[in-house]
């Protein structure tokens, strides 16, 4: 019957695109549900975050562990101060642990990359990393390079 | 001068009246959600019709789109090093923008123009007056299945459009040009953030699946029913969704992704 | 006429008109119940916009139409869609909906507005096309059906409600003389059968002479002449007569309005 096969057909067209939606979620955008689940929040000031964005990733060893969740100047010490989210599993960070801004490749973005230290205290919510590493803005490289050519 | 004054209130004033007429025509029809009993057959009808008819067009499209776009990245990248990044330029420009917009204009020329014919061949042939004199109301029985049917398949489309171009992208970039196929994937999937990209993309379909749907209903119901009057809504339907879809995607992209 | 209380349609005073055209200017008419009454006129005298002002699908400026007593006008949306479902219309082209077969489209309003089941529902369209001879072509669909079949069903589709006013929108326009004497029997038989009130809207004077009970001849706007067949064809006024025979120039003029014809050849380039 005639009716049959347009049913047919249209049930078919909305499973396909139920389908695509689930590919896009899945296999696409990557979502897991453990991203649904609340990090801990630390902090660190930089005092030049070069490119750095919201949602910028935070690595150890270069495996992502969390994001920039916010950017903002601290008034007082005039830095910048980032708020980064890191995910709950990863709770081995230790209070002496440094941040430093780096780049993925010549172009790439920039992201966080965290070294561990040796300290017994873990970092909880709202700590803050006191040993930082700026940026490296490549203008001033080359600046202080044709200085030093200079002085020479 | 002055009649050019007057002409130019005169076109206004219509303008604006029958921009009045097409919201209440919106309101009248959006109201008629297909009941169960009687609009359901309907509403299945019209999906197949602006549907799984625009199911062709939206596949081959999106495949030769994915495979363009992975092979025109790939030249671009491949100078930087950085060519594992295809897949996530191909995912993210399909996600964001191309599926929603391409999957809008295909639809407006290939489901829009027909839905447009189809009411003011009926205005035309007095199928539209005639159920009125029976007692049915037309936006009901002719206009709200033709909505909803526009408004639901857009989405679906435009979802559709985005998987199958990523396969495209991934035949040529992985199949063709030998990027690995494992960071092809981990950098998409990186990039790409569901709420962001894909529900925003999602978002823009449904938006422009209603702008479609809504002009092209309209000016099929508000048609002057001769043959002329019929073509000339075609035309007026194809490009004022057109122009709508590019205007509404600028306007939602602001509002999406630039922290306005 | 019997009574004047055998009224079914009652218009008093209605002006109409279209942007700065008056279609009807203070026009008033009445429709005896159960006879065919016949609305003549020149084309482009707004037949059948008094058919869509009756039926409600557009309002006049101001004066009242009353149908079985109510002021169709000031019906809102229900009332008016309530009272339709008692009237039937027989558009120029039939309209019948293309995208349903001959069955569906006569099964449409009885689907609609009632909820019989669907073996009474059938007997109903098979009633209704046998008494339009169409009983054979129940499985068609409307694009393989001639003009003049479409109108036939469509006049099917029309009576399957039994209504109680039928209104004719030129059903005579572009039929061949078979057709037209089909039509012109149904309309007569059905009439004297079912015991509705007829209208019919048309310009082809024989038939419709032939049929109506009561004519009014509509011109410029206005009621030009009212009566019954022999009345109306021993009226002497120049108009009507120009119209009950047809000729070519008369109080209507063969050329429409113009500036004078000399001084438009000689004036040439202005």
């Amino acid at each position: 019957m005639r009716m049959r096969t347009i049913e047919l057909g249209v049930g078919a067209f909305i499973f396909a695109g139920f389908l695509a939606l689930v590919v896009l979620i899945v296999n696409v955008s990557g979502l897991t549900l453990s991203t649904n689940e609340e990090g801990y929040r630390i902090y660190a000031r930089f005092e030049n975050i070069g490119g750095l964005t919201v949602r910028s990733k935070v690595t150890i060893s270069g495996v992502a562990i969390g994001k920039v969740t916010n950017i903002t100047i601290d008034p007082d010490a005039l830095k910048a101060l980032v708020e980064m989210e890191i995910e709950p599993q990863y709770d081995y960070l230790t209070l002496d642990s440094s941040a430093a801004i780096l780049t993925a490749g010549l172009l790439g973005e920039k992201y966080i990359g965290i070294s561990v230290g040796a300290d017994e205290e873990m970092m909880a919510d709202g700590d803050e990393i006191e040993d930082t590493q700026s940026a490296l803005v490549l203008e001033e490289l080359i600046g202080k390079f044709l200085f030093n050519k200079v002085n020479e | 001068m002055i009649d050019q004054l007057q002409a130019l209130g005169f076109t206004g004033l219509n303008k604006l009246a029958a921009l009045g007429r097409s919201f209440i025509m919106l309101f009248h029809s959006l109201c008629y959600f297909p009941n169960p009993r009687v609009g359901f057959p309907l509403l299945i009808k019209q999906l197949h019709f602006v549907g799984v008819l625009s199911l062709i067009i939206i596949v081959v499209s999106g495949l030769f789109i994915g495979m363009v776009l992975s092979l025109q990245g790939y030249t671009i990248l491949v100078d930087y090093g950085s060519e594992q990044a295809v897949g996530q330029m191909v995912a993210l420009s399909l996600v964001r923008e191309l599926s929603p917009v391409v999957a809008g204009l295909l639809f407006a020329g290939r489901a829009g123009s027909a839905l447009t014919a189809e009411i003011g061949l009926m205005k035309a042939t007095e199928q539209l007056s005639s159920m009125e004199m029976i007692g049915v109301d037309p936006l009901r029985r002719i206009v709200a299945p033709r909505f909803w049917a526009g408004f639901i398949s857009l989405p679906l489309l435009s979802m559709i459009f985005s998987v199958v171009g990523i396969w495209g992208g991934l035949l040529v970039g992985v199949d063709w040009l030998g990027i690995y196929e494992g960071s092809f994937w981990a950098n998409m999937q990186a990039a790409v953030d569901f709420r962001i990209d894909v529900l925003n993309g999602i978002i823009k379909a449904i938006v422009f699946g209603y702008v479609v749907t809504w002009i092209a209903v309209f000016q099929g119901y508000d048609c002057i029913p001769t043959s002329e009057g019929i073509s000339q809504a075609t035309t007026k339907t194809v490009v004022y969704s057109s122009l709508s879809i590019l205007g509404v995607d600028f306007l939602l992209t602001a509002l999406m992704f630039g922290d306005l | 006429m019997d009574s004047l209380d055998d009224y079914i349609i009652e218009i008093e005073g209605m002006t109409f008109s279209r942007g700065e055209r008056a279609i009807f200017d203070n026009i008033s008419l009445r429709i005896p119940q159960g006879k065919v009454t016949a609305i003549m006129g020149p084309s482009g005298t707004g037949k059948t916009t008094l058919l869509k002002l009756i039926g409600g699908q557009i309002r006049p400026d101001s004066g009242c139409i009353r149908v079985e007593g109510l002021d169709i006008p000031k019906l809102n949306r229900g009332e008016l869609f309530e009272i339709r479902s008692r009237m039937g219309m027989l558009f120029q082209s039939g309209a019948l909906f293309s995208d349903l077969s001959v069955f569906e489209n006569v099964a449409f309003p009885l689907r609609v507005h009632t909820q019989l089941p669907e073996d009474m529902i059938r007997d109903l369209v098979f009633m209704k096309l046998q008494s339009v001879g169409l009983r054979g072509a129940v499985e068609l669909m409307p694009s393989e059906l001639s003009g003049g079949m479409a109108r036939r069903v469509a006049l099917a589709r029309a009576i399957a409600l039994d209504p109680d006013i039928l209104m004719y929108d030129e059903p005579f326009t572009g039929q061949d003389p078979i057709a037209m004497g089909v039509l012109v029997k149904l309309i007569k038989t059905l009439n004297k059968t079912l015991g509705h009130t007829s209208i019919v809207v048309s310009h082809d004077i024989q038939e419709t002479l032939s049929i109506a009970d009561y004519i009014y001849l509509v011109a410029d706007g206005h009621v030009v002449a009212q009566g019954t067949t022999q009345e109306l064809l021993a009226e002497t006024s120049p108009k009507v007569k120009q119209f009950m025979q047809g000729l070519p120039d008369g109080p209507v003029p063969f050329h429409f309005d113009a500036p004078d014809y000399l001084q438009d050849m000689l004036g040439g380039e202005q």
